[in-house]
């Protein structure tokens, strides 16, 4: 791994050990009641996060990132079965702490940034009315002031004219202002952690850069710790220090963003950046990961990407765990020292990432 | 006859699937003291069997327009032509059988699912609307649909909120695609899937194009989605095409200061050893569409601004071939990001 990257892509105190983490997350899976019965959804997922560090989570469609934040901020779903493992935030478990706690807890000093923006504002108040009263709930603040805040934040999340879309319902506003307005709402208790879950999808790239500059900004002024959901591997590169693969409820892969890119040690990773799109000439056809994850309902024994692995051989069926492959990196896959897997650089050569790394 | 009307030569219809001439569509704003202007006179062709790009800014109105030329909302003004026709001007029933044929499907899959239907009924329901075919004949279409966008069997019998974000988005291009329609406008489509499945989806969009004939407005964020399945694409800012050309060429030279900002503020999936910093920091604050600037849209966010350009908006000009743009300089030699 011979990247120079500068020491703020490192992540030190991740690789140093739990005692400096701002959250610890230890076994953590999660079960649901379902007509087939009890399903496990994700399963031994381990990851610290310190203050002000900014960690990425990527994965497959389905593979239990939405989940796992849910799980963290403790908003589950009525037909959740139960919750393994344990969520140290602070020298709280919020995996088993009640119901008042985790209240004390959401919204202010953990917010969450969901996926689907429509779903999570309600569209009978106006926008303005919906991020003042967070504040307003957990600080007491007067209205006015509530208000002043309400439209600060809506300018730094890059809504024009806020004065006269404060006052907005949600249906008014196009997908990546309502995307904005949740972000304004999520930042304005000045949360320790933020789990934003694709908070830039919907957002052209003028746009997303100025949120993900915020973002960062954020995480080296007020030491938010970010866990940034996306499937998107360029705003991980631009934001995250450090990047962790999910795959079929588990982590696979945790390791800093350069070294993920340059040479991943999971061959679901390295598939990943094979499938970017950037790398295939138009109208070509994209490649990708051959075969589907597999359906809960039948789930492998050992490693799960093993129907899918070019490089499984007798072995991968033992039950695989999150091996230390030293500098700080992670990763569940036993023959992880003798695979030589090619990153996102090795495709530099022939496609018209070419063309964009020279570009001015 | 309303060809004539909108000034359409004849012989571009057969090739153009939609028309869209000097398109605007305004909205109240709360109070009812303002108008938004969404959409400010924007005007294109969309030729049969081609995929045509909409990228730009957030709020710019690309979802305005979308549902625009699907007639989900009606025009403040302008005209709206498929194959030719004014589907408006059609009785009632023959408008709802023409919609058919001309689908959106919208970025947020929750506000296109029935929370109380299954996934598979889900996608059963427009096969069963439109009576297409035996019962057995549907269910068949509906699970092949299922399987080609990568949703296991099992998931037919859940229901939306037992899905993650990216499957729910599958369940909503199966159902489009049951009714084979001729058009279909994707706003955001394949944003909530991962790189591998969404490499799968493009793939099955482009098969499909090339088996069926479909025509796609493929409305997106991610230039490296647009560039590699649209053969041309517009950029909006603002309520307006700011420019329209082949794909390769907008984005490997584009002619617009906001394209090449655009162009240059993509995120690259590079370790930091390798990424300079290329990008154009757009200065200023992002005007509002209930007041925009005068003259040209962009002026007070360009670096290329001067006077002329807050007297007088830019023409839409045809630059080269095929490739047009909404800019006094676009075409002096010196003018370019470098
Ligand atoms: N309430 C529920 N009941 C049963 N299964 C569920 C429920 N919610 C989610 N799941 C399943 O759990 C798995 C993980 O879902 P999750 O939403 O975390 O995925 P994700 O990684 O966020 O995917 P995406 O990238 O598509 O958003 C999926 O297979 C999903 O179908
Ligand atoms: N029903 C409505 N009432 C009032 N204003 C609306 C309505 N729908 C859209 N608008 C406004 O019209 C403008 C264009 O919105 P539109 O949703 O078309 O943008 P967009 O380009 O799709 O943006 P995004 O990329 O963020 O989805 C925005 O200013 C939006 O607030
Ligand atoms: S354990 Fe075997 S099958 Fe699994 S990723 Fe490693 S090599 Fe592939
Ligand atoms: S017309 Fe003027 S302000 Fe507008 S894009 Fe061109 S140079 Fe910039
Ligand atoms: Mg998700
Ligand atoms: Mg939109």
């Amino acid at each position: 791994m011979q990247t120079a990257e500068p020491a703020q892509r490192r992540s030190d105190a991740a690789a140093a050990g739990g005692s400096s983490a701002l959250m610890s997350v230890r076994g953590l899976g999660i079960r649901f009641k379902t007509s087939h019965g009890i399903w496990q959804a994700t399963r031994k997922i381990d990851f610290d996060i310190a203050p002000g560090e900014r960690v990425g989570i990527v994965g497959e469609s389905g593979c239990g990132k939405t989940i796992t934040g849910l799980s963290i901020a403790r908003l589950l779903p009525n037909n959740f079965a139960g919750l393994d493992g344990s969520i140290l935030f602070d020298g709280v478990d919020l995996a088993t702490c009640s119901v008042r706690e985790m209240r004390a807890i959401r919204g202010r000093r953990i917010a969450m940034i969901f996926q689907e923006p429509m779903s999570a504002l309600d569209p009978v108040f106006t926008v303005g009315h919906q991020i003042a009263e967070t504040l307003r709930v957990h600080t007491g603040i007067a209205k006015e002031e509530a208000r002043a805040k309400t439209l600060d934040m809506l300018r730094r999340v890059g809504i024009a004219s806020p004065e006269r879309r404060i006052d907005d319902y949600p249906h008014q506003l196009s997908g990546g202002m309502r995307q904005r307005v949740m972000i304004a709402a999520a930042l304005i208790c000045g949360p320790q952690l933020l789990i934003a879950d694709e908070p830039t999808t919907a957002l052209d790239v003028t746009v997303q850069a100025q949120i993900l500059q915020l973002l960062r900004d954020l995480s080296a002024t007020s030491n938010t710790a970010l866990m940034l959901i996306t499937h998107d591997l360029g705003v991980v590169a631009e934001t995250c220090t450090r990047m962790i693969t999910m795959y079929a409820g588990e982590v696979i892969e945790d390791a800093a963003v350069d070294d993920a890119l340059v040479r991943p040690l999971h061959p679901y990773t390295s598939g990943l950046l094979r499938s970017l799109p950037h790398l295939s000439p138009r109208g070509g056809k994209l490649p990708s990961i051959p075969g589907r994850v597999p359906s809960i309902l039948d789930m492998p024994n050992g490693c799960r990407f093993k129907a899918r692995c070019p490089h499984a051989v007798a072995g991968c069926e033992a039950e695989q765990e999150l091996c230390d492959a030293g500098g700080g990196r992670k990763v569940r896959c036993w023959r992880f020292r003798e695979l030589e897997l090619p990153g996102a650089l090795q495709h530099l050569g022939s496609a018209p990432i070419a063309a964009m790394v020279s570009r001015p | 006859m309303i060809a004539q009307a909108t000034g359409i030569p004849k012989d571009a219809l057969d090739n153009t699937i939609v028309s869209v001439r000097d398109l605007e569509v305004q909205f109240q704003t709360t109070d009812r003291r303002a108008t938004v202007k969404a959409v400010d006179g924007v005007s294109f062709d969309v030729r049969r069997g081609e995929t045509f790009g909409i990228i730009g800014e957030s709020g710019s109105g690309k979802t305005t327009i979308g549902r625009a030329l699907v007639f989900l909302l009606k025009p403040s003004a302008g005209a709206i032509l498929h194959d030719g026709i004014d589907p408006l001007a059609l009785p009632r029933k023959g408008f709802q059988n023409h919609r058919r044929d001309y689908q959106i499907i919208f970025q947020d899959p929750n506000a296109a699912l029935n929370p109380r239907m299954t996934i598979l009924a889900s996608v059963l329901e427009p096969l069963e609307l439109a009576r297409a075919g035996t019962r057995a004949e549907r269910l068949a279409r509906a699970r092949e649909a299922m399987d080609r966008v990568g949703l296991p069997q099992e998931t037919g019998e859940r229901y939306p909120h037992q899905l993650s974000g990216g499957q729910k988005q599958r369940v909503v291009i199966a159902r489009a695609l049951t009714l084979r329609p001729k058009l279909i406008v994707c706003d955001e489509v394949v944003a909530a899937l991962d790189m591998s499945i969404r490499g799968d989806v493009l793939n099955l969009f482009a098969e499909l194009q090339r088996d069926l004939g479909l025509t796609y407005v493929f409305i997106t964020h991610d230039l490296a989605v647009v560039s590699h399945i649209s053969e041309r694409v517009a950029v909006m800012y603002l309520g307006r095409f700011v420019e329209l050309g082949p794909t390769d060429k907008v984005s490997e030279r584009p002619l617009h200061p906001y394209t090449q900002a655009l162009m240059s503020a993509e995120p690259r999936p590079l370790p930091s050893s390798m990424r300079d910093d290329h990008r154009i920091v757009l200065q200023g604050e992002i005007p509002s569409p209930i007041d925009p600037p005068s003259g040209c849209r962009f002026r007070t966010r360009c670096q290329y601004a001067q006077a002329l350009c807050a007297a007088r908006a830019p023409d839409w000009r045809e630059l080269m071939p095929d490739h047009w743009v909404a800019c006094h300089f676009a075409d002096r030699p010196n003018f370019s990001p470098n």
